[in-house]
C-alpha cells in the first residue's frame, strides 16, 4: 500500500522538471487515503516518496485550505459565505445547515458522518448559495432544500 | 459580425469535444501559426490590443516579448496558465473551462509557440473539480489526436489559496512550496518558473488568441471600445440582480445596461445601493455612476477598474460596514502573510471595521481607517494588499455618512436588517495570522 503510494506519487513528480512541484497532488492523494485528512503518517509517507521532511511537507498543507489537519466528517459540505453568496442569503443556509447537522462551522457531527465548514468564495456567484458537499458544487440552494440535501445524504 | 469571441459556438455545439471544436475551425489557427515565426503572433496580438483579462490589463503581446530569447537565457521556457479563478464575484474561467477547454488548450499551445515554449502548466484552482474534469478530458482527446506537437502540458491543482492566483504566489505554489508573494524584480519573463523565463496568462486571455488569429488583428481590435479596451469580455454578473451569469459582451458597453437590460435588473424593483464593476477588490461605485461605459478608461476616470469584470450588484439593503468588514475579513484570511502592510493591515482593517460595526468607533477612527488603507496602498510585495485597501477606503469615502451613523447611532442603524446580517466569516480557519489571545493588546 505504502508502496503503491510512492510509486504513484514519483509517477507524477515526473510530469515536472523538479520533483517537489508534485507535493500538492501528492497531499491530495495522502489525504483520499487517510479519510479526507492529513495525519502525521501522512507527511512522512510525501515526504519518502519525494525525498523531502515531513516538516516541510506540513508547512505547505498548512498554507492551504483545502488540506485538513483534523479528521473530518466521512462527508464535508461547506457552504459559500462571501459577498456574493451573503447577499442573497447564504447566512440562512448555513444556519439551516447548523441546525439540522447540529453542529457549527467548523465541527464534525459526534457520529462522524459530517463535516459543516463555512468557506471562501467558490466561484458560482452567479447562481447563490454555493454549497459544496465532498468537492463537487450545488448551486441556488436556500434554506429550504437544506433538510432534503441532508436526509439525501444520510440514505446514499 | 458576432461579438461573441471567446464562447464562439458554445451555444450551439458541444465543444467540449474535440470533433466538434474542430468543425468550428478549431485547432486550425494553431496548425497555421505553427508555419510562421513566434513574432507573427505576437504583431498580430498587437495589433489586436489584447490586454490581460486577470485584471491587471497589460498588453499581452507585449509581455510575450518580454521573454527572453533562447539565445538570451538557454534554459526551458514555460507557460503558465492562471486558471486559479478565486476573486469574490468572478465565474468567467470556470465557464470558459467548462464550456470551451479546447479554445483554452489551442490559445496556450499557441502561446507555447510565441515563446518557443515546450512547456505548459495550467494551474487551476482546487475547488473547481468540474472544470478541471473537463480541462482533463479535452487534453485527453488533443493528445490522442497528436495536437501537442511536442509540447507538454500538466494541470496542476491548487488547494485553496487565493494568493495564488497573483502570478508569483502561483509561482512558488507550482514549485512545491507555500504560496507566497515574491519579490519582484526578477520578473516572471526573465526569472520565473524554476527561475526559467515564464509567460502567465489568465485563462480568458489566453482562450481569447485563437480567434483573434482567426478574425485578424485588426479586425479584433474594432470590436469594443477602441483603441485601449478592444475585444469582449465575459461580465459575470452577480449579487442583487433577477438573472445572474456570464455575459460575453464587447466593452464600452454600460453598466445600466448591464444591470437592467441583459440582467434582468433588481428583483423586486428594489433601489440600487452600490455596485462593484471588477470583483471584490475594486474600488466601488455608486447607482448614480452606473451610466459609465464598462472600459478601462471610462472606469479609471472614476478612480475604480474593470478588474476581472465581476459586477456585483447592491441593493438598498445592504450595510456597507459590514460590506467592508466581510471583504477585509477576506483579504485578512487571505494574505500570505509575507509582508507586514498585507498582514497586519488587513487584520488592523478588520478590527476597525467590526468596533465601527459594533458601535465602538469613534469618528476619528473612520480616518484611522482610511490611514490605514493608505498605508498599506502600493507598500506591498503583490497586489493582495491594495485589493483589500482599495474597496474598503472607496465604501468610507463614498458611504462616509452611512459609515458616521455608526458611531453617532452606537451601532448599525440597519438594526439587523441589512442583506448582510450575521456573515460569517471562516477566517478562524487556516488564517495566516496567530491567534490574538482575549485581553492582548492588539
Amino acid at each position: 500500500m505504502a508502496r503503491a503510494f510512492a510509486d504513484e506519487v514519483r509517477e507524477l513528480a515526473e510530469q515536472y522538471p523538479e520533483s517537489r512541484s508534485a507535493v500538492m497532488p501528492a497531499l491530495r492523494i495522502a489525504q483520499e487515503r487517510h479519510g479526507g485528512w492529513l495525519p502525521p503518517e501522512a507527511f512522512q509517507e510525501v515526504a519518502d516518496a519525494l525525498d523531502l521532511t515531513p516538516g516541510y511537507c506540513k508547512g505547505v498543507a498548512t498554507f492551504y485550505d483545502m488540506f485538513h489537519l483534523e479528521p473530518v466528517g466521512r462527508r464535508l459540505v461547506e457552504v459559500c459565505t462571501n459577498i456574493c453568496c451573503g447577499l442573497r442569503g447564504a447566512q440562512d443556509v448555513l444556519a439551516a445547515f447548523e441546525s439540522e447537522l447540529g453542529v457549527a462551522p467548523g465541527e464534525t457531527t459526534d457520529d462522524g458522518a459530517f463535516t459543516l465548514r463555512a468557506v471562501e468564495c467558490i466561484g458560482g456567484c452567479d447562481r447563490p448559495t454555493v454549497v459544496a458537499i465532498d468537492d463537487r458544487h450545488r448551486f441556488n440552494v436556500s434554506a429550504a432544500d437544506v433538510p432534503q440535501i441532508v436526509q439525501e445524504l444520510r440514505d446514499e | 459580425m458576432s461579438d461573441v469571441i471567446v464562447l464562439a459556438g458554445a451555444d450551439e455545439h458541444d465543444l467540449t469535444k474535440l470533433a466538434e471544436y474542430r468543425a468550428v475551425g478549431g485547432y486550425e489557427q494553431l496548425d497555421r501559426v505553427r508555419g510562421l515565426p513566434p513574432s507573427a503572433v505576437i504583431d498580430e496580438l498587437n495589433t489586436a490590443n489584447l490586454r490581460g483579462r486577470g485584471g491587471a490589463f497589460f498588453p499581452a503581446g507585449r509581455k510575450m516579448q518580454f521573454i527572453p530569447s533562447k539565445e538570451q537565457i538557454p534554459k526551458p521556457h514555460y507557460v503558465c496558465v492562471n486558471a486559479d479563478e478565486s476573486e469574490p464575484g468572478t465565474f468567467k474561467d470556470r465557464e470558459i473551462m467548462n464550456r470551451v477547454p479546447h479554445r483554452l488548450i489551442e490559445g496556450s499551445l499557441i502561446a507555447a509557440h510565441s515563446i518557443e515554449s515546450q512547456h505548459v502548466f495550467i494551474y487551476i484552482r482546487g475547488e473547481y473539480l468540474d472544470p478541471f474534469e473537463a480541462l482533463r478530458a479535452a487534453l485527453e482527446e488533443v493528445r490522442e489526436a497528436d495536437l501537442l506537437g511536442g509540447v507538454t502540458v500538466v494541470l496542476h491543482r491548487g488547494a485553496g489559496a487565493y494568493i495564488c492566483g497573483e502570478e508569483s504566489g502561483l509561482l512558488e505554489s507550482l514549485e512545491g512550496r507555500r504560496g507566497q508573494a515574491r519579490s519582484r524584480p526578477p520578473f516572471p519573463a526573465v526569472s520565473g518558473l524554476y527561475a526559467s523565463p515564464t509567460l502567465i496568462n489568465n485563462v480568458e486571455t489566453i482562450a481569447t488568441i485563437p480567434k483573434i488569429l482567426e478574425l485578424g488583428g485588426a479586425e479584433y481590435a474594432e470590436i469594443g471600445a477602441p483603441p485601449d479596451s478592444t475585444g469582449t469580455r465575459l461580465f459575470c454578473v452577480s449579487g442583487n440582480v433577477v438573472k445572474g451569469g456570464n455575459y460575453e459582451l464587447p466593452m464600452g458597453i454600460s453598466m445600466r445596461e448591464v444591470i437592467y437590460d441583459l440582467a434582468g435588473g433588481i428583483p423586486d424593483g428594489r433601489p440600487l445601493k452600490a455596485v462593484i464593476p471588477g470583483g471584490s477588490s475594486m474600488p466601488i461605485l455608486t447607482a448614480d455612476q452606473i451610466d459609465v461605459p464598462l472600459d478601462h478608461d471610462s472606469l479609471r476616470a472614476l478612480d475604480t477598474f474593470l478588474g476581472a469584470a465581476a459586477v456585483i450588484v447592491i441593493d438598498e439593503r445592504a450595510c456597507m460596514v459590514q460590506l467592508g468588514l466581510r471583504v477585509a475579513q477576506f483579504y485578512m484570511h487571505e494574505s500570505c502573510g509575507k509582508c507586514t502592510p498585507c498582514r497586519e493591515g488587513t487584520r488592523w482593517m478588520v478590527q476597525l471595521l467590526e468596533a465601527i460595526e459594533a458601535g465602538n468607533a469613534t469618528h476619528s477612527q473612520l480616518d484611522l481607517l482610511l490611514d490605514v488603507c493608505d498605508r498599506i496602498l502600493g507598500k506591498c510585495l503583490c497586489p493582495l494588499g491594495d485589493a483589500a485597501a482599495l474597496p474598503v477606503a472607496s465604501y468610507v469615502v463614498k458611504f462616509r455618512d452611512e459609515f458616521r451613523a455608526h458611531v453617532d447611532q452606537g451601532g448599525c442603524p440597519f438594526g439587523g436588517e441589512s442583506s448582510l446580517e450575521g456573515l460569517f466569516a471562516p477566517v478562524d480557519q487556516h488564517t495566516h495570522h496567530p491567534v490574538v489571545e482575549e485581553g492582548v493588546p492588539a
